[in-house]
């Protein structure tokens, strides 16, 4: 039987309170609707959302067929962007609850990709899974031969957010987790449970060595002192997101960081100063604080403090005029001294893929 | 003359490319088209550099031709004339003049655009095709449209694989819904094309005809037709 850790339990009860509006070109009644309350699953995307809301919008919309979208400050919600990222991207200072606006008319087709329902959220989704795979292993197989009763089972577990059901299925994917001997050095009894290296026995280690990052970044030119001053996403020209596997190096004594694999993504800005590389190993892993640091800033409920989660006393380090703001995971700002492999094996998403976000300034000067 | 960097060894190969052997290719290809091509729309190499991610060890960009016209015709399909007559239509704006003086006296004529995009993934390791389609008057062509310009065997033997199909995908850089061939089995296909044919490439094949097998496939879809030209090792005639 697969247990996940607490860290992955969490990552999968992790919720952003909505308050959904309907848009108002789209309410055909005095008064109009109140607007909805919601809490919407980090890992879940917002058109699965629909069949909640619609019936509390319906009676006010205008006739026609229904194509749901969603907008935050006029701009269109990429709903192929899983929920939590889209949060933690769009709202450097987090709202809460997070005011958005529901349209059941007008799709921007020339923004967002065509979104017919939850059967294209779903292989949106087990598309994603299929490059993750074949990412990790070289070749998507596992998923393409998946029995048709085990995809509807893990498409359900993502949908319900039932973490035991989706560890079960996704076992026999054979995605392995990384290897975290950094974990194993801190206390060797954790070799033999299970607790901190999650399903690695039964699915076996990661062999290329390569792990599905999806990288979301944010670039604002003007500086700003505190993320409630931070400018608003007005249009989706100011965010650059890609998918991009980061090798893991191979051999003894290789010790990864969170900030080393950012450093490997983004170079200009996470640059040699930006992390002081200069102590011995055994000591980075004492200061790791190991997870107990990042575990207690992801609460459930997203109760994420903004000030306590990290200090980032390397992201004050500019590389030219480029600096970092904030890098950001599940709503947490994990300290980039953290062991990358903790952060593999204890915050992916579903589809087996990391989405990361980052903030950072660049000056036109440079 | 081609650097170690673009030649790719078949007897272990997985049917991938890096990102280097990607941009070298890709450069090879579009100035061997625009030698060998004439009359047709070029390729160019669009550079994305400004993005916050690239490093200099990654694809900073894609390639790119625009506005390839492809004329067709409802009532030939209509009457069920066989494909010749509407393949190796294929030509650029400027040839243009001509074809609209057949649109006028023929009246069954339209002129659709296609323009495509090859981007390298990061993930599969290959080329990815993303393209879309249009009117003489901007009008966006959507799946239907796009699958009746499709040549029918070619239309065939892409739709019967099942390693390509058309999706709706936001284009990488781009940002915007464009059409584009899943990229999962792309590797696996050239891996079994270069194995049939590793007898005439003595094992090594240069990067830049993998471009061109792939695209000779996979263009189809958006109405390209590699000309055979690119095909041919023998050095170009340099008429003026």
């Amino acid at each position: 039987m697969e247990r996940g850790t607490e860290a992955q339990k969490y990552v999968w009860e992790g919720a952003i309170p909505l308050q959904i509006h309907l848009h108002e070109s789209e309410v055909t009644t005095l008064p109009p609707p109140p607007p909805v309350m919601i809490l919407a699953p980090r890992i879940g995307y917002l058109p699965l959302l629909a069949p909640q809301i619609k019936p509390l919008f319906s009676s006010a919309l205008p006739p026609g067929a229904d194509t749901v979208w969603f907008d935050y400050k006029g701009l269109p919600l990429k709903w192929y962007i899983p929920t939590g990222a889209l949060f933690d991207l769009l709202c450097a200072e987090p709202e809460r609850p997070w005011n958005l606006t529901v349209h059941f008319r007008g799709y921007p087709a020339n923004i967002l990709i065509p979104c017919e329902g939850e059967e294209a959220v779903k292989w949106s989704f087990i598309n994603s899974l299929k490059e993750a795979a074949y990412i990790i292993n070289g070749n998507c197989k596992n998923i393409m031969n998946m029995s048709q009763s085990d995809q509807v089972e893990l498409w359900r577990s993502v949908l319900n957010g039932s973490l035991d059901v989706f560890l079960r299925v996704s076992s026999k994917l054979k995605l392995g987790a990384l290897e975290d001997e950094y974990a194993a050095k801190l206390n060797p009894s954790l070799k033999k449970s299970k607790s901190c290296v999650g399903n690695i026995e039964n699915s076996g280690l990661n062999k290329t060595g390569r792990v599905p990052v999806r990288l979301y970044i944010r670039i604002v030119s003007e500086d700003f002192d505190d993320l409630e001053n931070a400018p608003e996403v007005d249009s989706w020209e100011k965010v650059s997101y890609i998918n991009r596997p980061i090798e893991i190096p191979k051999g003894e004594g290789k010790y990864l960081s969170l900030g080393d694999a950012m450093k490997t993504l983004m170079p200009e800005y996470f640059g040699n100063k930006s992390l002081d590389c200069e102590e011995g190993v055994d000591q980075e892993v004492e200061e790791i604080a190991y997870p107990e640091d990042a575990r207690g800033k992801n609460n459930a409920e997203e109760e994420v403090a903004s000030t306590a989660a990290g200090e980032h006393p390397a992201l004050g380090c500019q590389a030219r005029n480029n600096e970092v703001k904030l890098v950001r995971v599940h709503g947490i700002e994990p300290k980039l001294e953290i062991p990358f492999s903790w952060v593999v094996n204890n915050l992916l998403n579903p589809d087996y893929f990391l989405h990361l976000c980052v903030c950072v300034k660049s000056s036109p000067s440079g | 003359m081609l650097s170690d960097a673009t030649i790719l060894d078949i007897s272990s190969w997985d049917g991938t490319i890096s990102p280097s052997e990607f941009i070298a290719a890709a450069h090879a290809f579009a100035e061997k088209w625009k030698l060998r091509c004439r009359g047709l729309p070029i390729w160019s190499w669009i550079c994305c550099r400004k993005t916050p991610f690239i490093s200099s060890h990654e694809v900073d960009g894609y390639l790119s031709l625009e506005k390839l016209c492809i004329l067709r015709s409802d009532k030939m399909e209509d009457h069920g004339i066989d494909d010749a007559g509407k393949e190796g239509l294929n030509c650029s704006e400027n040839e243009e003049c001509t074809d609209s003086a057949v649109l006028v006296h023929e009246s069954c004529l339209e002129v659709h655009y296609y323009d495509l995009h090859v981007v390298y993934s990061s993930s599969y390791r290959v080329p990815v095709i993303y393209f879309r389609g249009y009117r003489s008057d901007g009008q966006p062509l959507v799946m239907d449209d796009i699958e009746k310009d499709i040549p029918a065997n070619s239309a065939k033997v892409l739709m019967e694989s099942k390693w390509t199909f058309m999706t709706e995908q936001e284009h990488p850089y781009l940002k915007w819904p464009w059409y584009t061939l899943h990229p999962c089995g792309t590797n696996e296909f050239m891996r079994l094309l270069f194995l049939i044919d590793v007898s005439l490439l003595e094992d090594r094949v240069a990067a830049e005809q993998y471009l061109t097998s792939w695209l000779s496939v996979v263009g189809q879809v958006a109405g390209l037709k590699v000309p055979l030209q690119m095909v041919d090792s023998t050095p170009p005639l340099t008429t003026s």
